[in-house]
């Protein structure tokens, strides 16, 4: 019983992970129907500045995570200025593009950090929590649960209340209508990527004392964040974030009592049985062709 | 039309009676690449025939695993000759693919490529779970390599002859494809999908079919690749040689059968040339990748013609 409620509250934790790295995805894609391959190393980049600033340099923790934001956030704006908006009208050109700025990120981290053992950051926050004596939540987790379920209500509060976030969601339902509205597609394809790189280096640096950093952790990023985002249903922020809790318990249940293996290939069995059936996921809606 | 084909009949047979005498002057290895070259050469040309319906899949690298472990399996379990699995390679990944044809064609775009990433990677994984038959991350190792007669085939040159013959058949045969009516036929879906079904043409079905022969030849590659190396892991068939197989692709140029060999052999050599800097491989692709596909998304094939019409805007610009 013990290790169930154990399995619930770390799965719950997790969740905060997988919806910032999803976010960002969705949100990218919907304004600017990209497929940004190289989102799981804009986390990868967050973490290794943790890395390098904070554990290597001994920079206050804070201090690292707002720059890791900053520093990621630079590099989204970067591509889409450089490579999403020339390819504006190919999406696959700009996947394609995207697939060489992953390479260009692991081989940066690489030089960076050197081969070898993947890195570990000593967690800032000390200590653990019990409660009701067996169930333990690391303090460092519970920071990062609230600094994710805090940076995930932001975005929905810009997203629903002001004029820029209206936009925002303008644009990915129906580009050209957003356009006719006066709405300046271009720098509304800014914001989206803007937000969507901070919240994916928040991600990063967040999981850096959690979890081995090493230039290929991009990978498995990226494949929950497209689990998250077929099974939430693309281009919906709200399905993501229920997707992401979602899949989250079912991956630690999975991972506690299988192995992370058979928790990852049944996620991905589970969102192309999404696609088949019902592609629009749990919150998405028909889109005319 | 007699002179054309003339032309390239004898440029061909140039390249083989080339290629035929050209390991003799290498070091060893660069035996071992030529090897892995001409392999490469039928997984580009086997993937363009899937992206002639216009999809683009990620997992053409998974199904060159499905019959690398078919073979291994089937000649280190149950000493089954290399002359017999080779063909059973291929069947194996044509069924799979045939099997997975049919969820993955509900999807079109960005889902089928989105779908086609996770199953493929959703298979890797379970060779790598499953540790019973699979051997799990570190694979199978010690696979036979073909008998016939007294040939060595742990030398590279037998073994390069044996791929040279094999792949020059295959690539034949999926040129005369290309170019049959079932090629043109997808061609058309690609390009006039409507058109095409309203004279009556089953667009899913050559969507599968282009899918499932692509799948089976890749599958024969995959089988050459292992019985050479002697091993088979999944690390072979991971996301990172899907992305080489699509730089080949789009380097070479995906709109003609020779430009995506092109792009094999050209960033191959390039590749073998960037051993000294191991490290920085990856960049260098990748920016190879965005370049192209950013001032040359024709591919290589199309530079003689951006090249000639960068002069003809010269020349009109001095009159």
């Amino acid at each position: 019983m013990d290790l169930f409620i154990q399995t619930i509250v770390n799965g719950i934790i997790q969740s905060g992970f997988y919806a910032l790295a999803s976010i960002g995805l969705v949100l990218v894609f919907g304004v600017m129907r990209v497929v940004n391959f190289a989102h799981g190393e804009l986390v990868m980049v967050g973490a290794y500045t943790v890395w390098l600033v904070h554990a290597q340099h001994g920079a206050p923790y804070l201090f690292t995570v707002v720059l890791a934001i900053i520093l990621v956030t630079g590099i989204g704006l970067v591509m889409e200025r450089f490579l999403f908006r020339p390819m504006m009208n190919d999406p696959l050109g700009g996947l394609i593009c995207s697939i060489g700025v992953l390479f260009i990120l692991q081989v940066i981290a690489t030089y960076v950090g050197g081969e070898g053992p993947s890195k570990q950051v000593p967690p800032p926050f000390e200590g653990t929590m019990v409660i009701m004596d067996s169930i333990r939540i690391p303090y460092q987790r519970l920071f990062s649960i609230c600094v994710s379920a805090a940076a995930l209500v932001t975005l929905w509060y810009f997203l629903t209340r002001s004029t820029l976030g209206w936009a925002v969601r303008a644009v990915s339902m129906d580009r050209e209508a957003a356009a006719l509205q006066g709405i300046s597609t271009v720098r509304i394809s800014m914001v989206a990527i803007g937000v969507g790189a901070a919240m994916a280096g928040l991600a990063g640096a967040l999981m850096a004392p959690l979890t081995n950093i090493n230039p290929h952790m991009g990978h498995n990023v990226i494949i929950t964040a497209f689990i998250v985002t077929i099974v939430g249903g693309i281009g919906s922020l709200p399905g993501a974030v229920i997707a992401a809790v979602l899949y989250a318990l079912f991956h630690t249940f999975v991972t506690t009592y299988f192995s992370g293996t058979i928790a990852t290939i049944s996620g991905l069995l589970i969102m192309v049985l999404v696609l088949i059936v019902r592609p629009t996921g749990i919150m998405g809606h028909r889109v005319s062709e | 039309m007699n002179a054309s084909v003339y032309r390239t009949a004898v440029l061909i047979a140039g390249l083989l009676i080339g290629l035929t005498i050209l390991p003799h002057f290498l070091k060893y290895h660069q035996q071992d690449f030529l090897i892995f070259l001409t392999i490469n050469i039928l997984v580009v040309v086997s993937y363009r025939l899937v992206t002639l319906t216009g999809e683009w899949s990620l997992i053409h690298a998974v199904m060159m695993g499905v019959g690398a472990y078919t073979s291994a399996l089937l000649s280190k379990n149950f000493d089954i000759s290399f002359w017999i699995t080779l063909p059973l390679a291929g069947v194996a990944a044509g069924t799979m693919a045939a099997l997975l044809s049919y969820p993955l064609f509900r999807m079109t775009q960005f889902y089928f490529l989105i779908g086609s990433f996770a199953t493929g990677e959703a298979i890797r994984l379970c060779w790598i779970q499953f540790i019973k038959p699979f051997g799990g991350t570190g694979g199978i190792s010690a696979i036979p390599s073909p008998e016939l007669l007294d040939i060595d085939f742990l030398e590279p040159i037998p073994y390069f002859y044996l791929v040279l013959i094999i792949v020059t058949i295959c690539v034949f045969l999926l040129y005369r494809i290309e170019k049959s009516r079932i090629g043109l036929t997808l061609h058309a879906v690609h390009w006039k999908g409507v058109l095409a079904e309203s004279v009556g043409v089953n667009t899913w079905n050559y969507r599968a079919l282009a899918f499932i022969v692509g799948s089976l030849f890749v599958g024969i590659a995959g089988a050459l690749k292992v019985h050479y190396i002697g091993t088979v892991a999944p690390k072979q068939f991971d996301i990172g040689f899907m992305v080489f197989i699509l730089i080949w692709v789009i380097v070479g140029g995906y709109r003609t059968f020779y430009g995506a060999m092109l792009g094999a052999v050209v960033l191959s050599v390039l590749d073998e040339f960037l051993r000294e800097v191991n490290q920085l491989r990856p960049a260098i692709y990748g920016i190879t990748l965005i370049f192209f596909i950013l001032y040359l998304s024709g591919g290589l094939e199309r530079l003689p013609q951006k090249i000639g019409s960068i002069f003809r805007m010269r020349k009109q610009g001095n009159t």
